[in-house]
């Protein structure tokens, strides 16, 4: 972290390199397509795996929503760190006299960023296919929290899972315990959007900022430890 | 390879399991102590009124989770003391620190189902207690998964020393939103801990038992720690060796 002469500020590195990221997927699109394919399947497979004509739908729907999501999101954050890998792009991004914990901020937003769209194209869907009447501010807001906290961690696994022999099982191995924190505030919140009760999203709500914070801080101040060749 | 010598700085003289004094008289105790503990909790504390000799399990399984969550305090200090020393010795302890807090909360969820089934009635029950222990469970297993990937023996220390620091900061959150999520639950069953307090007699098995496992924890950390670091020795002998050979 030691800054030498003629960095670039902080914020205007990770303004860059968010910049960067997300042309790169513009170019290509391969991620939020993919994103938004998989998540609709997962809506879609769900109502086959469980009768969804149920009185308490609205108990049950979130859950699948939050696995689509998990999962799509894990596939996003996946394909970002091995696409850096196959074109070599990497080792310049790691020679550039950058701090590795801009790295990590910037491909944190831009993961979030590409979570969203893929949710927010899901969202209407999910709410046509399981016939919820939602609150779509409280929707919204239990989206966003939940996508940060779970990209957080999952940017930070992604970064150690690609350089190891078993990334595609290792990904969700490590992942998946850390952010049941996130599934679960996630999901309670989301059914309460949808008119679940008692309606007290709340602690949940809370929960996630929490989670937010404490998990971004400290991938924030690690990270330099995954990227040190 | 005959006309080899050991080059003589980095042969450790301690490398062997029991080689030295406070590491046998560190074994002699555990098994002393864990033999008193055995006498405590079967012969000693008198059988309970209402569980029955079930509630002996009682005495193994508080201990294992006690140095389940002391192995993996140990592991999130190791990690941290690693990153900022990089000294291979700190990295050696976590790593077995992880490999017998694994053991012990394996374990731990074994007792305790054992003793689930006839109180409780069921195996398994996703009370709070239960889920944050079985996901702490799963966080140790990835850990030494993302351990055994990883060739690069550097690599790996720095890898495993990131999730053992993010894994304990995450623990409180897992606990506290798994708590929520039963209590905030309609169909809750609260299960009451605790019950009538206990006989003096029982208090004393259970600390025997307390000490015997700690000890045996640090036992087995130390010979865990001293193979790994024998085996470091080794390799970097051989990788001498080879180019001698060259």
């Amino acid at each position: 972290m030691a800054r030498a002469e003629g960095r670039t500020p902080f914020l205007r590195t990770v303004r860059t390199l968010v910049w960067r990221d997300l042309v790169s997927e513009y170019r290509s699109r391969e991620v939020v397509i993919g994103g938004i394919v998989f998540a609709l399947l997962t809506l879609v497979i769900f109502n086959f795996a469980i009768d969804l004509r149920l009185e308490t739908v609205e108990e049950v729907a979130p859950g699948i929503l939050w696995i689509g999501f998990a999962f799509a999101g894990m596939l996003a954050f996946g394909r970002s760190f091995a696409a850096e890998r196959e074109r070599g792009t990497l080792d310049g991004l790691l020679l550039a006299p950058i701090d590795r914990s801009a790295i990590y901020l910037a491909r944190t937003v831009t993961n979030s960023v590409l979570m969203a769209v893929v949710e927010l194209v899901s969202l209407p869907v999910f709410v046509a296919l399981y016939n919820v009447r939602a609150a779509w501010l409280d929707l919204l807001l239990t989206t966003a929290l939940g996508t940060i906290g779970f990209t957080g961690a999952g940017t930070l696994v992604a970064a150690i899972a690609a350089n190891t022999r078993a990334r595609e099982v290792l990904l969700p191995l490590l992942l998946l315990p850390l952010t049941v924190p996130v599934l679960i505030a996630s999901v309670k919140a989301t059914a309460m959007a949808l008119g679940a009760r008692p309606p007290e999203p709340l602690p949940w709500l809370q929960l996630l900022l929490g989670f937010d914070v404490i998990v971004v801080a400290t991938s924030f101040l690690v990270f330099e430890y995954i990227l040190d060749e | 390879m005959q006309r080899l010598h050991p080059p003589a700085s980095s042969v450790r003289p301690a490398a062997g399991l029991f080689a030295d004094r406070p590491g046998l008289g560190l074994a002699l105790l555990a098994m002393l102590s864990m033999g008193a503990a055995l006498y405590a909790a079967l012969l000693y504390a008198p059988t309970e009124r209402l569980q029955g000799d079930v509630q002996r399990i009682f005495y193994f399984h508080v201990p294992l989770a006690w140095t389940s969550y002391l192995a993996f305090f140990v592991v999130f200090v190791a990690s941290a003391a690693y990153l900022a020393k990089r000294a291979p010795v700190l990295d050696a302890v976590a790593r077995s620190s992880a490999e017998v807090g694994l053991l012990f909360t394996t374990m731990m969820l074994i007792t305790g189902s054992l003793w689930a089934r006839p109180i409780w009635g069921t195996w398994w029950s996703w009370d709070a207690r239960l889920t944050t222990t079985l996901l702490l469970w799963f966080i140790y297993v990835g850990y030494l998964m993302l351990r055994a990937s990883v060739e690069d023996e550097e690599k790996a220390a720095r890898y495993a020393a990131v999730i053992g620091i993010v894994g304990a900061v995450d623990i409180p959150i897992i606990h506290q939103s798994v708590v929520w999520w039963r209590s905030l639950h309609p169909e809750s069953v609260v299960l009451a801990s605790g019950g009538p307090a206990m006989p003096a007699s029982m208090l004393s098995a259970l600390v025997i038992s307390l000490v015997a496992f700690t000890v045996l924890y640090v036992v087995l950390v130390l010979l865990r720690t001293r193979l790994e670091l024998a085996r470091a020795d080794l390799r970097s002998l051989r990788r001498r060796a080879l180019e001698r050979l060259a």
